[in-house]
């Protein structure tokens, strides 16, 4: 069987199974880290597939392109998926130890691998109107997630993160109207050939404005982003972890796609405006970061500050800055998930996840120090880390002045400096009160709190992904050529074009 | 034909724009629904309206005579109202448990966890 479709039907088989098992717990233990597992390697002999033959293509049914449903992996779609299968096995392991016994009998497996169902459908598909609905797929499956349990928090959380990714998805079912109203296609490889010619400049902009509204609420860019930081927070530790990595970064995906791919007649307009968003997102992100004391809401507006970045990278429109937003994106997605995960383990040892009740940490558990240490200075961008190559390729892009935005992207490598220093600055402020000081009363590290298998399950995953960030960082040639290779297919459309549609199209 | 649906359209919008910024979480509910309304008959007027042609082959021939209605539209159409059929469900169930929960639907009132 094809590997693209297999990246889809293992995550939907192990959902169907993990549902089946009906509430026997151990079973969908096995299938969910066992799931996990699988889809890992078939992610892996797909992105091993498309990075040494190419771009690969499936048409469902065998109807040719731009009628029937493609599937589409590039190199970009690919290295996605891989990831989101690392974090995907990342969480579940770790989810053995964190998730209680009710939700698992309420199919917690089943929903987290029809989310990645739906992550990975959005990352293959090869039109507009299959994206939507692996949108939704990815969309409805984490609403689940989010108010599984059904506590207080997760309930007001739930209600703004519902609501307004249903008002994007509006958004998104517009744009898809009015595009396939004006060009009679939907197949990005098709709108990429035609969309200039078929619709009046004025119109695809303001289509493209739909569409970015859409993806950007899903993204968290600037003024679309409330619902994050009031959700992210409430659910357990193990579902906010993997959303924190995955599912903004299908919205940045979808924006690089659109924004590369079809709306790209006026790059000054549509990309100085995502500029200037850009812009706002990471300093806005930061900001809101500097005065939060609950170390997962803290995180939540660093994901908003950091969605800058790539939104950055995606705006200046050169090989470089594209290449640093590919590179970004995916280390972004470890570091992050990695973060949420050492701070659920702070949370069992001090009782509470308020920054300024916690503390000792560092006298307590110098290992859990270290694995914070790893991903907060990655974060912040410290030179021998990943987090540094991502910065230093958009940065540096925006300095050498070949993108259409010579000032602007100089001032914005400026802010991205400025903001880069204010993230490594909230970066402390957790190190110095969860790790440094004393704690408040009530709320001493108790290494009792988590039992030895558990620490196994806990720590396994934050370990792999800590030494995945330190990789990333000591052989960063190796990464950045990956995503150089994947930002020139998304600069240069005419092999994606070409691979959908056939050769024998003019 | 086609001013009379954009008239519909830009009601529904407007209707749901107006109903999203109430503080009442049913009402607001019901904002979505008539945006996500809004959205399909869009998809079916922007995709061109055309009375009395059905997309059918007529007998004899293998292709749909060009006048023919495009049927791919209803086809999007429908998938897109069958997703909001079920996300509506999970909402209204979203929005009961959060009514027990919360003892509350005034979403002003819903602002413990921002603190």
């Amino acid at each position: 069987m094809n590997l693209l479709t297999l990246c889809l039907l293992v995550p939907f088989a192990i959902a169907i199974a993990c549902l089946m098992t009906g509430r026997v717990c151990a079973l969908q233990r096995v299938f969910g880290v066992g799931g996990m597992a699988a889809l890992l390697v078939v992610s892996g002999l797909l992105l091993e597939r498309v990075s040494s033959q190419g771009i690969q293509v499936v048409q469902i049914g065998n109807w040719p392109a731009p009628f029937g449903i493609t599937l589409v992996a590039d190199l970009l779609a690919a290295i996605m998926v891989f990831v989101s299968a690392i974090i995907g096995l990342a969480v579940a392991i770790y989810s053995l130890s964190d998730i209680d016994p009710a939700r698992e009998r309420f199919g917690y497996y089943g929903f987290l691998h029809f989310m990645m169902m739906g992550v990975c459908g959005a990352f293959l598909a090869g039109d507009l109107f299959n994206m939507f609905v692996w949108f939704e797929v990815m969309l409805i499956a984490s609403f689940v997630l989010m108010t599984l349990g059904g506590e207080r928090g997760q309930m007001e959380g739930s209600v703004k993160y519902v609501i307004l990714n249903l008002i994007s998805s509006s958004f998104f079912l517009a744009g898809i109207g009015i595009l396939y109203g004006k060009t009679g296609t939907l197949n990005l490889a098709d709108l990429a050939q035609r969309a200039d010619g078929l619709m009046e400049p004025g119109l695809l902009t303001i289509t493209a404005m739909l569409f970015l509204v859409a993806f950007g609420v899903k993204a968290g860019i600037f003024p679309l982003f409330f619902w994050l930081p009031a959700s992210y927070h409430t659910p357990p530790v193990a579902i906010s972890a993997i959303f924190a990595g995955l599912l903004t970064k299908v919205g940045v995906y979808a924006l690089i796609r659109v924004f590369t791919l079809v709306f790209t007649g006026d790059v000054f307009f549509t990309h100085g405006l995502l500029l200037v968003l850009a812009g706002f997102t990471m300093v806005v992100g930061v900001l809101g970061a500097v005065v939060q004391y609950d170390f997962r809401r803290l995180l939540s507006f660093h994901i908003i500050s950091q969605i800058g970045y790539m939104i950055l990278g995606l705006a200046l429109f050169t090989p470089l800055a594209m290449a640093g937003a590919i590179f970004y994106l995916f280390h972004h997605i470890i570091v992050k998930t990695n973060l949420f995960l050492v701070s659920g383990v702070a949370q069992r040892y001090n009782g509470t996840f308020d920054l300024k009740k916690m503390g000792g940490l560092y006298a307590a558990t110098p290992l859990l120090a270290i694995l914070f240490f790893i991903p907060a200075m990655s974060l912040g961008g410290i030179p021998p880390l990943s987090g540094f190559f991502a910065k230093f390729a958009i940065v540096k892009a925006g300095l050498v002045g070949d993108s259409p935005f010579v000032v602007s992207g100089a001032i914005l490598s400026a802010v991205a400096l400025a903001v880069g220093l204010l993230t490594l600055f909230s970066m402390t402020k957790i190190w110095a009160e969860a790790f440094w000081k004393k704690p408040a009363v009530g709320h001493a590290v108790q290494l009792g709190a988590i039992s030895r298998l558990d620490r196994i399950l806990l720590f396994t995953p934050i370990v792999g992904l800590a030494v995945l960030t330190l990789c990333i960082g000591f052989a960063p040639e190796f990464f950045f050529d990956f995503a150089t290779r994947a930002a020139n297919q998304l600069l240069n459309p005419a092999e994606y074009i070409e691979t959908v549609l056939g050769k024998a199209t003019p | 034909m086609e001013f009379i649906m954009a008239i519909t359209i830009g009601a529904l919008y407007a209707a749901g724009a107006y109903l999203l910024l109430r503080r009442n979480l049913i009402k607001l509910i019901l904002g979505i629904v008539f945006i996500g309304h809004g959205a399909n008959l869009m998809i079916f007027t922007a995709a061109g309206l055309r009375q009395g042609e059905p997309a059918f082959v007529p007998p004899g021939v293998s292709v749909l005579p060009p006048t023919s209605a495009d049927p791919l539209p209803q086809a999007l159409i429908l998938t897109a109202i069958v997703i909001g059929f079920g996300v509506l469900a999970f909402t209204l169930v979203m929005a009961q448990r959060a009514d027990k929960v919360i003892g509350t639907d005034d979403l002003d009132e819903m602002k413990d966890s921002d603190r």
